[in-house]
């Protein structure tokens, strides 16, 4: 009996804070279908008004990096210095730019 | 309309939201799962936090010194008026959810139409309370559909849980003495003219649940009037133990 | 992994800590870290939980509304953070039924004050000026800590407990200006709270196992006795102000350390409630396990539900 029983998945809850700004990853949950985790996010993250917008996706559905493979993933945009504003030298007088 | 009847007329109100949400905080720590504990604590609180508001009113109109606790604790039972469903005990979960549900469609008619009353108290508590309720109506259904046609046993659990509740349902739709002259001063809301859109309301989602609507000829009624069920006494001596021990201090 | 591989990982990762870097879910970790604070997170999560029942026993008769709203809102809070709790630990791959498993067989331990009854209402004040105080006092540290699900949590869960102290001062600092009645209710709590609440500090340093590593992995900042010591020395002003007094003769003021100095603390009691001998840990367990199991059919329901929508909504589909 016991090894047939499903538990409720993991969801992780994203809340929008106010508009303007992004969702931010909060936390997570167990719920058993998408309207449920909805509603169990809205209980458990939002009590003190922290959010007007709320996503949720199942764990499972979520694609992450490989920390192993951080060396090709994010070092070679580390000497990409070219892409950011103070690698060019302007004269001080240079207004606007 | 005279203002010790405008107090009955709120506690009518107020006192469903007293013992429903003293009913649930018998729950906190004892849900199904975290989520669910959360859910229902949360439900609890918009009950208190409404019946603050409408205790509090009625304190101020009162001309007796009275505070909101003078009304929650310090009755007797034969002066609570709230209705007999919502003093049913947490028998089990299917119970908590048809208590609930049964309650939270009755409870947002309700609101519905208060807002409209003359008395602008009345008509800023209920729009405030409105949007919990939605979502109290929200979850409660959600639930009943969820156990409704969930597993066979959960079928089973809450075909029985709205069977047993529903005897309770038609005293929703009673109007008391105070509750006629608030309907004629513009006040009050007449909710037996409720009672179809409620019946429709529910059917739809017992349907959607795959639940019967039980049949019933004899139904059960007296909270109104205060004459309630053996349990309503043990909910009291809880709720007023601090109070009736410890007579007349501040805490 | 050649064992001279694990060795040089281990040491990159402690260097890592040591530059206060964060360590996140999917990271290399040694096992020993990743079985630590399975265990801790884990430990603290349970005593949420559990935590919830004693004072979750006055809900039904708090004194007035307001006290009521705090209480049943406090409860709820502890439900909550013991949620994050447990999130964190999945983080580390063990699922929230293997945490219960591990409570409800008794396997797994949580802070032994909840082991104590609540018999009045001021033991609703007791706890939370002191049983909080306590864990606030435990719990902000580890908002740095290196584990950063775990740090996480403990930011929401630190930043959310900032009311629940304040509830608990302020039931007692009425009783303490009530009825003489309210004042003896007010001093029985602490009298039965004080030495419980000074425990759950944890052992001694000398007889703590995990003090060490727990110092270098920054899930522990400070040695029990310096949080016991931190404990004390802001505790006692507050008692000081609400007019009661700690049931500790040898307590007194030390001007040359510039802290209280307290007397022996009854350590075989300690041991005896980690046990399970104490005056409720039957019935605490008993409850959370009714609750679980109870609550069994109606999880399962939810799933079949949900398999059946996600069933339909296939076939509309094609």
């Amino acid at each position: 009996m016991a090894d047939k029983k499903k538990n409720w998945p993991l969801w992780e809850v994203f809340v929008r804070s106010k508009n303007g700004l992004e969702h931010r990853h909060f936390g997570s949950l167990h719920a058993a279908d998408e309207d449920m985790a909805l509603e169990n996010a809205r209980d458990v993250y939002t009590r003190r008004k922290e959010g007007v917008s709320i996503w949720v996706v199942e764990s499972k559905h979520i694609k992450a990096s490989n920390p192993d493979e951080n060396g090709e993933m994010f070092e070679p945009a580390e000497d990409k210095v070219y892409r950011h504003p103070t690698f060019y030298d302007l004269p001080d007088e240079v207004k606007h730019m | 309309m005279n203002k010790e009847n405008l107090i009955k007329y709120i506690l009518g109100i107020a006192d469903n939201s007293l013992i429903l949400g003293q009913r649930l905080g018998e729950l906190t720590g004892h849900g199904p799962s975290l989520e669910v504990d959360i859910a229902l604590t949360n439900i609890s609180l918009d009950l208190f936090g409404q019946v603050r508001s409408y205790f509090q009113y009625a304190a101020q109109i009162s001309e007796e010194e009275k505070t909101e606790d003078d009304f929650a604790f310090l009755r007797t039972e034969r002066e609570y008026v709230n209705v007999l469903l919502v003093e049913q005990t947490n028998k089990d979960f299917a119970y908590v959810i048809g208590r609930q549900f049964l309650f939270d469609h009755f409870h947002f008619l309700l609101l519905n139409e208060l807002q409209k009353s003359k008395d602008e108290t009345l008509v800023a508590i209920a729009k405030k309370s409105l949007k919990e309720v939605s979502y109290h109506k929200r979850f409660s259904s959600d639930w009943v559909k969820r156990l409704g046609d969930g597993t066979e046993e959960s079928k089973q659990k809450m075909q029985t849980a709205i069977n047993d509740l529903w005897r309770f349902t038609e005293e929703l739709f009673e109007t008391t003495e105070a509750d006629q002259e608030a309907i004629e001063a513009g006040i009050g809301v007449n909710v037996t003219a409720l009672k179809d859109t409620y019946l429709a309301n529910v059917s739809e989602v017992l349907t959607e649940a795959t639940l019967e609507k039980p049949e019933l000829q004899f139904f059960q009624s007296g909270g109104k009037k205060g004459i309630h069920s053996e349990q309503m006494g043990y909910l009291l001596s809880d709720m007023q133990f601090m109070q009736r021990t410890y007579p007349g201090m501040k805490w | 992994m050649s064992e001279k591989e694990v060795k040089n990982l281990e040491e990159i990762f402690e260097q890592k800590i040591a530059r206060d870097e964060k360590i996140e879910p999917k990271d290399w970790m040694p096992e020993k870290y990743r079985k630590t604070h399975i265990r801790q997170m884990s430990q603290h999560a349970h005593s949420e939980i559990v935590g919830m029942l004693p004072e979750g026993n006055w809900i039904t008769r708090a004194p007035s509304l307001r006290r009521k709203v705090a209480l049943l809102a406090k409860v709820q809070d502890e439900a909550g953070h013991g949620l994050y709790l447990y999130s964190a630990c999945e983080t580390l791959g063990v699922s929230r039924e293997e945490l219960y498993d591990q409570l409800h067989s008794g396997k797994a331990k949580y802070s032994s004050i909840f082991n104590y009854p609540t018999i009045t209402w001021a033991d609703i004040g007791a706890i939370g000026w002191l049983v909080d105080g306590a864990a606030i006092i435990n719990q902000v540290p580890l908002c740095s800590t290196s584990y950063g699900p775990y740090a996480r949590a403990m930011v929401r869960v630190c930043k959310e407990e900032s009311f629940h102290q304040r509830q608990g001062y302020e039931i007692m600092l009425t009783l303490c200006r009530g009825t003489e009645e309210q004042k003896q209710m007010a001093q029985d709590a602490l009298n039965r709270w004080w030495w419980p609440a000074l425990m759950m500090l944890g052992p001694t340093d000398d007889a703590s196992v995990h003090t060490a590593q727990s110092m270098k992995w920054k899930l522990k900042r400070k040695t029990n006795d310096e949080l016991r010591q931190q404990f004390i020395d802001q505790t006692i002003p507050q008692a000081d102000i609400l007019g009661i007094t700690v049931p500790d003769p040898d307590l007194k003021w030390n001007e040359e350390t510039g802290h209280y100095d307290f007397g022996e603390i009854n350590w075989d009691e300690f041991w005896q409630v980690v046990k399970g001998q104490g005056p409720c840990n039957k019935e605490r367990l008993e409850t959370r396990v009714n609750a679980w199991e109870g609550g069994a059919w109606v999880r399962d329901a939810a799933m079949a539900y949900a398999e059946k929508q996600a069933a339909k909504k296939v076939q509309k589909a094609s």
